[in-house]
Parts: structure tokens; C-alpha cells; sequence
């Protein structure tokens, strides 16, 4: 500690230089914030997937419909616990750009499915009892301000309501929170009782996909392929698959995410190690007499080294303190799409990996110009000052 | 080391010391078979024109260089033969610089430039402020214990120079032209605070210039010229 000020002087020496530098490295770190928001965004459902949760759809596409008949014959599989499906609704609330998820299910199936949505008791018998009746996550509820007792109109460009002017009224009667914090709280849930009914006869009886729990996820696979064996040579052929995988699958359409944070990334944290590299490199070089006087005076080159290096680090480091809290600042504000990406915010164990590249590109950068300060002889430095 | 000297009572002891420097395929012998012995508590100038061995002398003294030849001891210790991290350790504890261009960090001000050194001890931070309250007091700076060092005139800087140099109290100076970069009024307040320091706080001091005024200060004035030491000038 009683180096540091001695560390933050040299830091200090040429201003305008440092400033330039440390702006570059607050920069970069604030796109790796960023950039793991969107990654965040994009994969984050697969991390939360229920380990014992299987998706069956069609074997051809998502967009294709399975019978709504399969249920039955899904729990009657050995080892299956539960089976329950969803349907893409499609919706937008007012205006197109209000777009968030919408699916009607089964209440009871659907709450004992993903217990990662908190729905208090009462809301939930309110919900069992209305066939109006949707709940809500609370983000797309304080996003549009929506309380319990309200009626909001939903229209579905896939589903329009049989007769009338095609818009759906739902009764919100319940708010749901997340269990952790990746939960995504956009979505909402309606009755598929009430759907079914009301909506056009060419869709009757088809849902979207299938979740399945099973009893012992040791065996999801096994039974995942029962299930496509039950409906092999059918005219819905089904492709089951672990939740994880599925949700994978369905951010792989969009793009290879982690390919891309990844390539992005490292090429702005190369040209990071050149630009800091540069600094250090210069910094060193100009104060090469002033580094002779302090080994002349009795430092060691282990100190010389940890020196150079601890001023590399605390540079890096201040970039990275102040980009990543910008970066979270930034990403605390939510989804800046309006819809598109529910899960975007910066998770915590992402800021520490941001740190750890902060110290892994200080030590890289001040490496070199460690090494030479450290091979440097007194006598010839002197010479130089 | 304070004070120890070795058994004849020589404090430095350069013995049959020989400095080879290797320019490409070209070997410059700078020192030849020189000897020197100097007492504790003196105060010896070495004279010499530009390029006769002073600096590399002084530097061998110092620990800031080996000799190719020969033995270098200073207070009873071979210092010729210690480690790289011995050496700089060695340094930190008996050795006082003092250098021609004063050489301080102009990031730090008068006090913390003369705290440096302190920084390698295991004095607490009041320890160090009082110790360096102390040398600026001897060298007469305590009013500029603030300033930096662009503030500050030559001789200002020198003085500063010199109680980073004191601060740890070490037993023996090494100055490299300490008045070489100042005016006579300066370098005269200069030579008079080594007096001081040699007669009454008893430090070994050796003084390299090629000034004769400024030798005429010290105890006793050596000559050097290619290699060779001598109590005269060579002519």
C-alpha cells in the first residue's frame, strides 16, 4: 500500500494520455457489458431450463400444430409426470410494437409446471374461476401499467377472435414475480378453455407444443424418445427434446450468439491489449533514467516488475470499474427493444468475469514493459536521464 | 554496516579492480589494476578529466556495477560478489547517491522524493514523516517540503537531492559531480552542507568532479587518468 501513491502519480504523468487510454479501455468494457446483456438476453432461458422438463413439437417446425389429443397419450408413457402444452398466441396490446408473449393453457397444469412463476393463492383461484381470466409477469404489467381488475384488449394477427372486430378482452387477475432473477416476467397467460372456444373453427383442437415432466431426468432421453416413437408414421410426427436444448435451438435461429460476443470481443480486447500496451510501453520508456535512480537507491527488480505491473493493472482495472458500471447502469434501465429481449441485464458473475480480463489485459500489456525495466542496468539508465 | 571497516581500518577497499566494457567486437579497459582504499568518516575527492573511470569507479563503489577484475569491499562486505537482489538490498541500506542532474521524480514533491528510499525500510508512515522532516531540516528545505521539483531552482533540487540521499543514514555518499549542473553560489552552498555532513554527522563521503574548487573541500583528492589513480594530476 505505501507504493500506491508512487503508482498513481506515474499513472498520473501525462494526463491527457492516460485519460485517451483509460476512455478506450471504459469503452470496450462497456460494449462487453453490452454484449453479454444481448447474450444474456438471447440465452438466458437455457440456463434456467427445468432439468426435468422435456419440449415436444412437431417434427417439421414449431409453426406446425400438434393435436391437442396427444396429451393423453403422453401421460400414458412410463415415466412421464405431467404433460401439458402451450400455444404462440401472437398478440399485441394497442399497437404492433407492443409486442410481448401471449399463450393460452391449462391453469393448474400450467402453475404446477414451471414453478418458477410466483402467483399468489388468491390470484390463482381467481384465475381457475374466471375464463376471462390471464395473469401477467410484472414487467409487461408495469410496463403498461396494468392492475388486477383490469381488462386489456389483445389482438392476434395468428388467432383472430371468431366473430366481432377479432380482439381479445382478458381479465387480468393475476400479477406473477419471478423466482430468480433471469425469470422472464413478460409474458402472459391466459385459458386455453376459453380460447379454444373462441377462436376460429380451422385451429380447433391444435396446440402449440408440449412440455412434459418427467419422474427422473436421469431418463429424460430415453423417454424423450418414447415419445417420438408413440407418434412415429402419424400424421403430427413430434421431435422431443430437453428444455435446455430446445430453447437453445430457438436462440440459434436468430444467431450463434456466443460465436458472435465471442469474435466481437476479441477483437476489441486485442486492440485493447495494443492500445494499453503502447501506453505502458511509452510510459516506461520515457522514465527509464527516473527507473535507474530507483534501483540505484535499493529497489529490487521484483519490485521494479510488481510496480510497472501494478500500474498496468490499475489502469486496466479503473477502465473496466467505471465500463462495467456504465454497462450496468445502461442495462438496468431493461429491455431496450420494447419486447424483443426480456432477459436482457447484466448478470453479476458476468462483471467478474469483465474484472478478471481487466487484470488478465493489464498483466498482458504490462509485461513486456515490466521485463524491461527490470533487465535495465542502473549504470546505463543513469545515463540516460 | 555502520562504520564497520575492514581490518586496517579502511572502510572502501578497491583492490587490483579492472572494468572491461564490450562495444561490439571492441574491449575498452576503462580501469586497470586500480587500487583505493579510503578510511571512514573521510571526505575524498576524485579528480579526473572526462572519460577516465570516475563514474565507473564510483559506481563499482556503489554496487551499481561489477568489476571484470578484482575485489571491491566496502565496510568488511565483498561487494562485488552479492546478488543482483543482495546488491540492491545492500544499497538500500548503506548507500547515499547523489547525482550531478539531482535526478528526482517529478511526479513527487520535495518530501515524498526524499521518502523514496524509506519506502524499502519498515518504518511506519509517521516514522518516514518524521525522518524526512529530519533531512529536509539538515539540508535547509523544510519550508519546501511541498513543492515540486520544477519549482524548485538547481540548487534547491540538489539539496533535495542530497537528503534523499541522507534520509536513510547511510554510512557512506556516493556524489557524482554534485555541483556540475549548478552556478558558483549554488554549488558553494552545496559543498558546504557535504562539509557538514562529513564533519559533523561523520559520514564517508566520495565526491567525484572535475572541478578544483569544489576538491579543494574535501579531506583528501585522488587523480584519475585512463585507468590510473595518482595523488597528483597526470600531466
Amino acid at each position: 500500500m505505501k507504493f500506491a501513491h508512487l503508482i498513481w502519480c506515474n499513472l498520473k504523468r501525462k494526463k491527457l494520455r492516460t485519460f485517451l487510454t483509460l476512455l478506450s479501455i471504459l469503452v470496450a468494457f462497456v460494449l462487453f457489458g453490452m454484449l453479454m446483456a444481448i447474450k444474456q438476453a438471447l440465452s438466458g432461458g437455457v440456463q434456467l431450463a427445468g432439468a426435468d422438463r422435456l419440449m415436444v413439437r412437431d417434427k417439421v417446425s414449431i409453426i406446425q400444430f400438434l393435436p391437442v389429443s396427444y396429451k393423453a397419450r403422453m401421460e400414458r408413457i412410463p415415466g412421464v409426470a405431467l404433460a401439458t402444452h402451450q400455444t404462440w398466441f401472437g398478440g399485441v396490446y394497442q399497437d404492433p410494437k407492443n409486442f410481448f408473449m401471449q399463450n393460452p393453457v391449462i391453469p393448474g397444469e400450467f402453475l404446477e409446471m414451471h414453478p418458477e412463476f410466483i402467483l399468489p393463492p388468491e390470484q390463482k383461484k381467481a384465475w381457475l374461476q374466471t375464463r376471462t381470466g390471464a395473469i401477467v409477469g410484472r414487467k409487461t404489467a408495469d410496463r403498461f401499467h396494468w392492475k388486477i381488475g383490469g381488462k386489456v384488449p389483445i389482438k392476434s394477427a395468428i388467432f383472430p377472435k371468431d366473430g366481432g372486430d377479432g380482439v381479445w378482452v382478458f381479465d387480468i387477475v393475476g400479477i406473477f414475480e419471478g423466482r430468480e432473477k433471469g425469470t422472464d416476467t413478460t409474458p402472459m397467460f391466459f385459458r386455453y378453455d376459453y380460447f379454444d372456444e373462441a377462436r376460429s373453427s380451422w385451429a380447433k383442437g391444435q396446440v402449440g407444443w408440449y412440455t412434459i415432466r418427467v419422474q427422473d431426468p436421469a431418463k429424460a432421453a430415453e423417454i424423450a424418445k418414447r415419445v417420438d416413437q408413440e407418434f412415429a408414421n402419424s400424421s403430427s410426427e413430434t421431435k422431443t427434446e430437453p428444455e435446455g436444448a430446445f430453447l437453445q435451438g430457438w436462440a440459434s435461429q436468430i444467431c450463434n450468439i456466443t460465436l458472435i460476443v465471442s469474435s466481437i470481443l476479441g477483437a476489441v480486447f486485442f486492440t485493447m491489449l495494443l492500445v494499453s500496451g503502447n501506453t505502458m510501453s511509452q510510459s516506461v520508456r520515457e522514465r527509464t533514467g527516473e527507473l535507474g535512480v530507483q534501483k540505484a537507491i535499493g529497489f529490487t527488480n521484483a519490485q521494479i516488475v510488481s510496480l510497472v505491473l501494478a500500474e498496468s493493472c490499475l489502469l486496466t482495472t479503473l477502465g473496466a470499474v467505471l465500463g462495467l458500471g456504465l454497462a450496468w447502469m445502461l442495462t438496468s434501465r431493461g429491455d431496450p427493444t420494447g419486447g424483443l429481449l426480456p432477459l436482457f441485464y447484466l448478470p453479476v458473475p458476468d462483471l467478474f468475469i469483465g474484472l478478471g480480463i481487466s487484470l488478465v489485459l493489464g498483466v498482458a500489456t504490462g509485461f513486456f514493459p515490466a521485463l524491461g525495466a527490470m533487465r535495465l542496468r542502473v549504470a546505463d539508465a543513469l545515463r540516460r536521464m | 554496516m555502520s562504520e564497520s571497516q575492514t581490518t586496517d581500518g579502511a572502510l572502501v577497499r578497491v583492490e587490483r579492480v579492472e572494468k572491461v566494457f564490450h562495444r561490439g567486437s571492441e574491449d575498452i579497459h576503462v580501469l586497470s589494476d586500480l587500487s583505493l582504499e579510503v578510511p571512514a568518516r573521510e571526505f575524498l575527492a576524485l579528480m579526473g578529466p572526462s572519460g577516465s573511470g570516475k563514474s565507473t569507479l564510483l559506481n563499482l563503489i556503489g554496487g551499481l556495477d561489477r568489476p571484470t577484475k578484482g575485489t571491491v569491499t566496502v565496510g568488511g562486505e565483498r561487494v562485488d560478489e552479492l546478488s543482483d537482489r543482495e546488491l540492491a538490498h545492500w544499497r538500500a541500506r548503506h548507500v547515499g547517491f547523489i547525482f550531478q542532474l539531482y535526478n528526482l521524480m517529478p511526479v513527487l514533491n520535495a518530501e515524498q522524493n526524499v521518502e523514496l528510499p524509506l519506502l524499502l525500510t519498515h518504518l511506519s508512515k509517521a516514522e518516514r514523516r518524521e525522518h524526512v522532516r529530519a533531512a529536509l531540516d539538515v539540508v535547509g528545505l523544510s519550508n519546501r517540503a511541498k513543492h515540486f521539483p520544477r519549482t524548485l531552482s538547481g540548487g534547491e533540487q540538489q539539496r533535495v537531492g542530497i537528503a534523499r540521499g541522507i534520509v536513510t543514514d547511510p554510512t557512506i555518499l556516493l556524489c557524482d559531480e554534485p555541483t556540475g549542473d549548478l552556478d558558483r553560489k549554488a554549488g558553494d552552498g552545496i559543498l558546504d552542507l557535504l562539509q557538514a555532513l562529513n564533519r559533523e554527522h561523520g559520514k564517508t563521503i566520495i565526491m567525484v568532479t572535475h572541478d578544483p574548487h569544489a576538491s579543494k573541500r574535501a579531506a583528501r583528492t585522488v587523480y584519475l587518468d585512463k585507468g590510473q589513480l595518482g595523488n597528483e594530476p597526470l600531466q
